[in-house]
């Protein structure tokens, strides 16, 4: 194989995905093109070409810092709060290019939610962190209509059943996993239509974890799902689609079944059978 | 460390080393445990060394200041008689107000002692009652123009010195050149004793008057509430202020040259003697905006100005404090920066931030030097009502009484101490509950 083949494996393999699933017609959500993105002198990501499906998850891998984090931040533009950083490409949503300057950001993000690593539920009562992103963006003034909304994301991220009877207590008192729901909850109450999940599992045990992957497969239906983690297992389990990253490069995307049983370069072979990251 | 290949290799040469390195262990953790508990010892002395200086300090100002708490006075009958007060008989008030009730109250003294008659002997015998004495009996015939013509017991604040001679502050065994009061006073206190006219009371006036020449007069409440509307105009101009620039400093101002020198600047400032400052209000909110003196609210700022620096630090690091983790899950929630700080950042960083104003306010309140400046020394009688006022502030007091030379002051000076001191643990309590309101678990 030459050097030159493998450079433009990623892109080929990304057009023939698109290619075979064309019958089906898979509506693609987010696009990214030629990626850039430097922390101050140092380049990050280096021309990442990405289709992200709608209702589909999509998990990014690849060793420690490979990038996928800063690509996922780049998706709701939460590198914008990191002064150093610097973005150069194109990434639209529904068509529509994100970093144009006459996105709103705060408008972006009640359309793109994240979930980060550490669970990260606000100091304040479970009903509120929950209420927190409607009331911000006013999705509702009735106090009814407010109660409905972080009922039906608690009942989402399944832990209603868990607080029901304690939504005015602290959201900081729930064990890791119920915090790390409670924070999907937050995200899922704004009706954002991409989610974006920065290793959720990293900071849980095993049956939390569980719970996470089953909720994050029922969470599909009604939203676009981009999860980054360092659980191979977990991106098998989860996800339908499988970008690897590797030192700021996007190697390989495809069909997570086809990625872990046959993937075409020998980088992503490499990492998946354990041989390094 | 021993080489591991004799362990694999035989299993007694083995055991020994094992054993050896057991009693190495053994051997350092005897001099660790030592170490550990001579550094507790001497932590321990430390700490006792501090809290006995503290107690010191606390029994001697506390025990010089108790006298300052009782006043000796005189129960005397007074007769009111008009011809004296209102020789006309119209009531008014001008008359009332400028009448000679020191003629009546030395009548009502000399009918006490009829022995004494010369001149000399009847000043000296007058000089035991309390100046004041003239505008107690004024402010109760005004107050009630009845009584005059009537016969009324009236309890009168003694001079200080019969005072001090009473509360044994002045001894009497000593010459009579070394003490200010005269062997005849003495005998005529003594003599006022037995007849049961002298009364130890509490000193009400010490809490309800302001400054004044006469010890007896003299009160805390003028400099009290001076600190008071002072320390209201710091605070209400420091607090936002300090918190607006630490909040744009360490959330929203982007890092340059700019923000850097006003970092650098804003830590240099913390340090700049409080005179300067003083200077500098006098400069500018008296010379230039023509802003009284004396006056609270020109105290209020220039002590704002020392205090600015302490909140933003404080504050700053109060904000730095709050985990990123809070602002990254606000951010992707939508919420705007503005949001992010005033619904989650600040409400986090709210006890940092008033512990730091704490520390600056009792700073502020114990403050002298740049007040004297803008002329917050000057001898005030009235208490002040607002912060345009004239007035002098609790430290400034202390200062002026320490410097006074009657004995009486001195006792004085430890009870204004004691008030500074319930200032600021009064001070203190309030910001330890408002901390506890806006404390939060994580």
């Amino acid at each position: 194989m030459t050097p030159n083949m493998n450079q433009s494996m990623p892109l080929d393999a990304a057009g023939g995905a698109a290619a075979t699933q064309s019958q089906t017609a898979p509506q693609v959500k987010i696009m990214a093109r030629d990626v850039k993105v430097f922390y101050g002198e140092k380049q990050a990501l280096f021309d990442v070409n990405l289709d992200i499906r709608a209702n589909q998850v999509t998990s990014l891998i690849g060793p420690s810092g490979c990038g996928k984090s800063t690509f996922l931040r780049s998706l709701n533009r939460m590198n914008d709060t990191i002064d150093i950083c610097r973005f150069d490409g194109r990434i639209t949503l529904d068509g529509h290019d994100i970093y144009d300057k006459n996105v709103d950001v705060v408008h972006l993000r009640a359309r793109v939610g994240m979930v980060f690593q550490k669970p990260n539920p606000f100091p304040k009562s479970i009903f509120d962190n929950v209420a927190y992103g409607p009331r911000i963006h006013g999705l509702t003034n009735s106090k009814s209509e407010l109660d409905g909304i972080v009922q039906s994301a608690l009942e989402k991220a399944g832990l209603w059943n868990e607080v029901k009877d304690r939504l005015d207590q602290p959201g900081t008192g729930l064990s890791g996993g119920q915090q790390q729901r409670l924070c999907i909850a937050r995200a899922i109450a704004v009706s954002p239509e991409v989610i974006l999940m920065d290793e959720p599992c990293s900071a849980l045990d095993p049956i939390a974890t569980a719970k996470i992957e089953e909720l994050i497969d029922e969470l599909r239906d009604n939203f676009t799902i981009v999860i980054v983690t360092h659980s191979m297992q977990q991106a098998a389990r989860v996800s339908q689609r499988t970008a690897f990253f590797h030192l700021g490069y996007l190697v390989e995307v495809d069909d997570t079944e086809k990625m872990f049983t046959n993937p075409t370069d020998e980088r992503t072979q490499g990492y998946i059978t354990g041989r390094f990251g | 460390m021993t080489d591991p290949a004799p362990n694999m290799s035989g299993p007694t040469t083995g055991g020994v080393a094992m054993q050896n390195s057991n009693d190495a262990v053994r051997r350092s953790l005897k001099r660790r445990y030592a170490a550990e508990r001579r550094f507790k010892t001497y932590g321990i002395l430390a700490i006792a060394f501090a809290m006995g200086m503290l107690g010191l300090l606390f029994t001697t100002i506390i025990s010089k200041a108790i006298p300052a708490f009782t006043q000796t006075t005189i129960n005397l009958e007074i007769t009111l008689d008009g011809k004296i007060i209102d020789p006309q008989g119209t009531r008014e008030r001008q008359t009332l107000s400028s009448a000679n009730y020191r003629s009546v109250i030395r009548r009502a003294v000399f009918d006490l002692f009829p022995d004494v008659t010369t001149r000399r002997d009847r000043r000296a015998l007058y000089e035991i009652i309390s100046p004041g004495a003239v505008y107690k009996i004024r402010d109760m015939v005004m107050a009630n123009p009845d009584l005059i013509g009537e016969r009324v017991t009236v309890q009168m604040p003694m001079s200080d010195d019969i005072d001090q001679l009473n509360k044994g502050q002045i001894r009497k065994d000593s010459p009579e050149a070394e003490r200010r009061v005269k062997d005849k006073q003495i005998a005529w206190f003594e003599r006022l004793e037995n007849r049961g006219l002298i009364e130890t009371v509490f000193n009400t006036t010490f809490f309800t008057a302001g400054d004044s020449r006469e010890p007896e007069l003299a009160g805390i409440l003028g400099a009290a509430m001076g600190s008071l509307f002072t320390m209201l105009v710091t605070l209400l101009v420091s607090f936002p202020l300090a918190v607006a620039s630490a909040i744009y400093l360490e959330e929203f101002a982007p890092v340059n040259k700019w923000t850097q020198t006003i970092e650098v600047n804003i830590n240099n400032l913390a340090a700049v003697p409080s005179i300067v400052f003083g200077l500098l209000g006098l400069a500018v909110f008296i010379n230039f905006f023509g802003m009284p003196r004396s006056a609270p609210v020109v105290g209020g700022l220039v002590l704002a100005l020392m205090t600015l620096p302490t909140i933003i630090i404080a504050a700053r690091s109060a904000l730095k404090s709050v985990p990123p983790s809070i602002r990254e899950a606000a951010y992707g929630l939508g919420a705007s920066p503005l949001q992010v700080t005033t619904h989650h950042v600040l409400p986090l960083a709210m006890p940092g931030i008033l512990t730091g104003t704490i520390i600056g306010m009792a700073q502020a309140l114990g403050e002298t030097a740049p007040l004297l400046m803008i002329g917050m020394v000057a001898f005030i009688v009235d208490v002040p009502h607002g912060a345009l006022d004239p007035a002098t502030v609790l430290p400034v007091q202390i200062y002026l009484w320490a410097d006074s030379p009657e004995r009486a002051f001195v006792e004085r000076t430890s009870a204004a101490i004691c008030v500074l001191l319930g200032f600021l643990v009064l001070m203190n309590v309030g910001a330890v509950l408002l901390r506890k309101r806006f404390e939060r678990k994580w």
